[in-house]
């Protein structure tokens, strides 16, 4: 009746088929090469941070100069991308607000899903009151729009670049923590939670290293879209004339000055802007969805 | 250990208790393998739970080594860990997927501060894969890059590296394969010498059990109702459950198998929630007379070592 039959001791199983490790550049290489949509998305974001980097090497003119002998003019070669109703050029300003998009939208995503992730897997983790009272906080925070609470905060704070970053991350903590506590009330359930918990380990570490890094791939999939939707709240902000001040050049801006009173007379004014917004969204998007099939060790080896 | 059931959320009320284990009481001595045995969600996953305080018992009494560790904090419990540990089930969702094996296996050593240099760290990982029978080299692999058997062995290897005295093993072997089940018993049975190993084995495959336990407990609906020495027990089985139990083990032979007269005990187990009065198994017992619907039966050692909760049983 019994199936167990005795072998002795059980062999060693040995393996000489082992991969040779990896190199950091093995997997860039192996990133490009699987994940073409995530390599544009790269690029794009590239040419973003390249040109953040370098403006004032990249650009013909001062953006913040006036030039009232060239109001609104045409693309040119003189003007790659035109000059807007103040006669500057659109070309430079494009390139030194990226600073801006960049600066902002990273900052206030990473603080605010960073901050979100955290707490989002300890609410999970401690569950009881904290979870609740956490979790309600939370619900009020969720109930205004993204904008309309970043409208709060810029109104109670004041305007400028430091006050339009904690503007966007307030409404972004919960919208990660959100995501992140249901994820994490899956794993918390997972026997190796239970395991790294008979084995006797802090709260601490079977927070930081043995949940969190098992949310992390919605994690980063928010913390593109993060980004992207901070780049945006900063230009509806800036449009709206409550984030970032003329004369620092920045896209909303852009947008506000020329959109309505040119869409016809000039349309480069606002089209070009536009343009750069859309573009930053989609390749930070692009290349988070990628990145997060290249993290997933399951996805990896494929 | 019991449950609660409540309805609401801030302002809740208790609606009852899920009595998942219900005045459970049995020792394992040192160096004994005590199986622990019974349908699915009769209790079994819970007691070891306890023992292991990865629950806080309701009521009673957990001693260890003559220490009650019912009630103790957190602090006291960091000691402990070292000295009793956990193999789980599925050996699958058991390793952090995000983690080297090398690191799975090395993290208590570190935490617990046992060996602080990291070569001599990374030695003892890979002398404990050769203990469980893998390939050193496995620990530069993620657990996903390996077989389910070669997982469960890294299992055991990360509950061996505290160099327990006591391990519980959960289900241990059930969801591996038939042949590798097999290779896995007998590297528990071959560590439980090595190490003088002290286990609680819960499973729900009778043959498993009988082939590496020494005593037996049955449980049901959260409650032991028979225990005793393994041949004992499956020879000469006293209360009414088990005897179904063991009835329900089917014969490898087609033709026997056909022929022999089975019959299950009638109805589902009931719930936990609403356990039936006096002796739970009353309503699906074939002896049962009136008096099991009143009165709760005691474990009784009708012989020496031999202990019965039935009052029908003499």
């Amino acid at each position: 009746m019994s199936v167990i039959t005795r072998n002795g001791p059980a062999g060693a199983l040995t393996d000489d088929t082992l991969p040779r490790k990896k190199t950091a550049l093995d997997a860039v290489l192996n990133f490009f090469r699987r994940q073409p949509l995530g390599t544009a998305g790269l690029a794009i974001m590239l040419v973003m941070f390249l040109a953040a980097a370098f403006a004032n090497v990249l650009t013909p003119f001062d953006p913040e100069e006036n030039d009232f002998q060239a109001m609104m003019q045409a693309p040119s070669w003189t003007h790659l991308l035109g000059t807007d109703q103040m006669g500057r050029d659109i070309f430079s300003r494009l390139v030194y607000g990226a600073r801006t998009a960049l600066l902002v939208g990273f900052s206030a995503a990473f603080a605010g899903g960073l901050i979100g992730l955290v707490l989002g897997v300890a609410s999970a983790y401690f569950g009881g009151w904290f979870d609740l009272v956490f979790q309600r906080i939370l619900d009020v925070l969720m109930a205004f729009p993204l904008i309309i609470l970043a409208l709060a905060v810029v109104s109670v704070f004041g305007t400028g670049v430091f006050n339009v970053i904690l503007a966007i991350t307030i409404p972004l903590i919960p919208r990660c923590g959100r995501v992140v506590r249901a994820s994490a009330l899956a794993v918390r359930e997972i026997p190796y939670v239970d395991a790294a918990r008979a084995l006797g380990f802090g709260h601490t570490r079977i927070v930081l290293r043995h949940m969190v890094p098992n949310v992390v791939g919605p994690f980063l999939i928010l913390l593109s879209a993060f980004v992207g939707q901070a780049i945006l709240a900063e230009a509806s902000l800036s449009y709206l004339g409550l984030g970032v001040q003329e004369p620092v050049p920045a896209w909303g801006l852009m947008l506000q000055g020329g959109a309505e009173e040119y869409a016809t007379t000039a349309p480069w004014i606002a089209i070009f802007p536009g343009l750069a917004i859309v573009m930053a969204v989609l390749g930070i998007s692009l290349f988070g969805d990628a990145l997060r099939d290249a993290i997933d060790p399951k996805l990896r080896d494929r | 250990m019991h449950f609660p059931v409540s309805e609401g959320v801030v302002l809740s009320r208790k609606i009852g208790d899920v009595k998942a284990v219900d005045g459970v009481d049995f020792t394992i001595g040192r160096g004994e393998t005590l199986g622990l045995v019974g349908e699915s969600g009769c209790g079994k996953t819970t007691t070891g739970r306890c023992i292991l305080r990865l629950e806080t018992p309701t009521a009673g009494q957990i001693l260890f080594d003559g220490q009650d560790i019912s009630h103790m904090g957190r602090k006291d419990l960091v000691g402990l860990r070292r000295r009793m540990q956990v193999i789980f089930q599925d050996p699958y969702s058991s390793l952090n997927p995000r983690m080297k094996v090398g690191d799975i296996i090395g993290e208590p050593i570190k935490v617990h501060g046992v060996e602080p240099d990291v070569r001599k760290r990374d030695a003892r990982v890979r002398e404990l894969l050769s203990v469980c029978g893998l390939d050193p080299k496995f620990a530069d692999r993620y657990p996903h890059e390996m077989s389910g058997g070669q997982r469960q062995r890294v299992g055991i290897a990360r509950a061996l590296a505290l160099d327990p005295e006591f391990i519980v093993c959960d289900e241990a072997v059930s969801a591996l394969d038939v042949s590798i089940q097999a290779q896995i018993v007998n590297l528990l049975e071959d560590l439980r010498e090595r190490f003088n190993l002290t286990y609680l084995f819960i499973a729900h495959d009778l043959s498993v059990v009988r082939h590496l336990c020494q005593r037996v407990a049955v449980m049901y609906l959260g409650r032991i109702v028979e225990m005793a020495a393994v041949d004992e027990l499956f020879d000469n089985p006293l209360h009414p459950y088990t005897q179904a139990l063991l009835a329900a083990v089917p014969i490898p032979d087609p033709r026997v198998e056909a022929t022999r007269d089975f019959r299950p005990a009638p109805g589902e187990v009931p719930s936990p929630i609403n356990p039936p009065s006096g002796c739970v198994f009353h309503p699906r017992c074939p002896k049962a007379v009136e008096n099991c619907k009143r009165a709760r039966p005691v474990l009784r050692e009708l012989r020496p070592g031999h202990w019965v909760a039935c009052s029908e049983v003499n």
